[in-house]
């Protein structure tokens, strides 16, 4: 075996080597990467979670008749219960039946061959397939009414709504983003008279004027965050 | 080995949606099993639903006036009627502003002599081109927006002598 290698030797000295010398630093990268990867992967799919694409954040999806909440609230004027009418007393805000578009639309605009669905609608006594635009998963029960009787209100969640000529999701709707208000109401909480306004910023003494709120609401702070409020 | 058994139900989980997506029918989900397609089903022919009794009762008593009936009546008010009937009554609301057949105001001597159940059955069943609220406005709200509507009709015919401390305010 010996005298084998030897004799060798002298002839290709580079092939007696089992590994090439790069193969140090193959073998360093190599473990260095069975470390990073693996962590790299999983902060990439934990990072996704957050990324629009999955929270639907800003997604507008297509509807089968483009309503324009611009239109009808920032323009014309029409509260929000107008039309979601049982915002104040179900866990549904109330999405409106096809004879709340045709209060006016019996009148107005009836030709138009944008509201066609509308009327056939109205015609079939079948509702009209609108797309969710704010979807939470079963497994979080959430309670408009108990919202908007305590303080938060409609933009808080659902954005600037007057303003946008279609529907989109305004937050990232992610348990962190309930956490964030539910562990600390206070800067959030506006009085019943703001409820349901369409621009709403914290004035200069929202400090003083939140923690005043959540003692006239009789909110119990300490058990917003429990498990069992939202998972039931 | 068996550790690594161990291990695979840790990668397997949040394969399915299960939990997020429950088998059971959301309020106004999609059911493809009724003709009109939708899970809200309308009340089978004579079922009396919950609340129908206490719902027929609040429509047969008219309320007592207090400020508090007419600070509802203003909210409500606000919501479904002023679009149309104007925040004073006179029926120069924003949508007729836009094309809709404008409404009468309430200051005509034929409203202001009408009793307060003509209201309510205008407000319930709609009258001409208005729709009927009942679907929106419970009955006890139907009185709250009748007892403001009383009030604007005061506002607008009111005499001074009977508001002697709103003198000074006028110009």
């Amino acid at each position: 075996m010996r005298d084998d290698l030897d004799a060798s030797a002298p002839k290709d000295a580079v092939a007696a080597q089992l590994f090439p010398p790069w193969a140090t630093l193959a073998a360093r990268i190599a473990l260095v990467s069975l470390v990073v990867l693996p962590l790299g992967l999983l902060g990439l799919l934990m990072t996704l979670q957050y990324t629009p694409y999955i929270t639907g954040q800003s997604i507008t999806p297509d509807q089968p008749v483009p309503f324009s909440h611009e239109h009808h609230v920032g323009g014309l004027g029409i509260e929000c219960r107008y039309c979601h009418s049982s915002v104040e007393t179900s866990r549904f805000a109330g999405l409106p039946p096809t004879h709340t578009c045709m209060t006016c639309h019996s009148q107005l605009w009836t030709n138009a061959a944008m509201l066609e669905p509308v009327r056939r609608s109205l015609a079939e006594g079948r509702p009209i397939r609108w797309r969710r635009v704010n979807e939470l998963p079963d497994y979080a029960y959430f309670d408009h009414s108990v919202h908007v009787r305590n303080g938060v209100g409609c933009t808080s969640c659902h954005g600037p709504v007057d303003t946008m000529p279609l529907m989109r999701q305004a937050a990232p709707l992610t348990m962190g983003w309930c956490l964030d208000c539910h562990r600390n109401p206070a800067p959030h909480l506006r009085p019943e008279s703001e409820i349901f306004a369409g621009h709403w910023a914290p004035p200069p003494g929202q400090e003083a004027r939140g923690a005043e709120l959540v003692r006239h609401y009789g909110i119990r702070t300490e058990h917003l965050a429990d498990c069992s409020v939202c998972h039931r | 080995m068996r550790a690594a058994l161990l291990l695979l139900p840790l990668v397997l989980t949040a394969c399915k949606q299960e939990m997020a997506q429950q088998r059971k029918l959301g309020t106004h989900a999609a059911a493809p099993f009724w003709p009109d397609g939708t899970s809200a089903r309308p009340l089978p022919v004579g079922v009396v639903a919950r609340g129908a009794l206490e719902h027929d009762r609040a429509l047969a008593e008219p309320p007592p006036v207090t400020p508090a009936l007419l600070q509802r009546g203003q909210e409500r008010y606000g919501i479904y009627c002023a679009p149309c009937h104007g925040l004073v009554g006179d029926g120069d609301g924003m949508i007729p502003r836009r094309g809709f057949p404008r409404p009468p105001s309430y200051h005509t001597p034929r409203l202001r002599a009408a009793p307060a159940s003509h209201f309510l059955e205008v407000i319930t069943h709609g009258y001409g081109v208005m729709y009927g609220y009942a679907a929106r406005v419970e009955p006890a709200d139907r009185w709250a927006i009748i007892a403001y509507i009383r009030a604007l009709q005061l506002s607008q015919g009111a005499e001074l002598a009977a508001v002697p401390e709103a003198r000074e305010k006028l110009p």
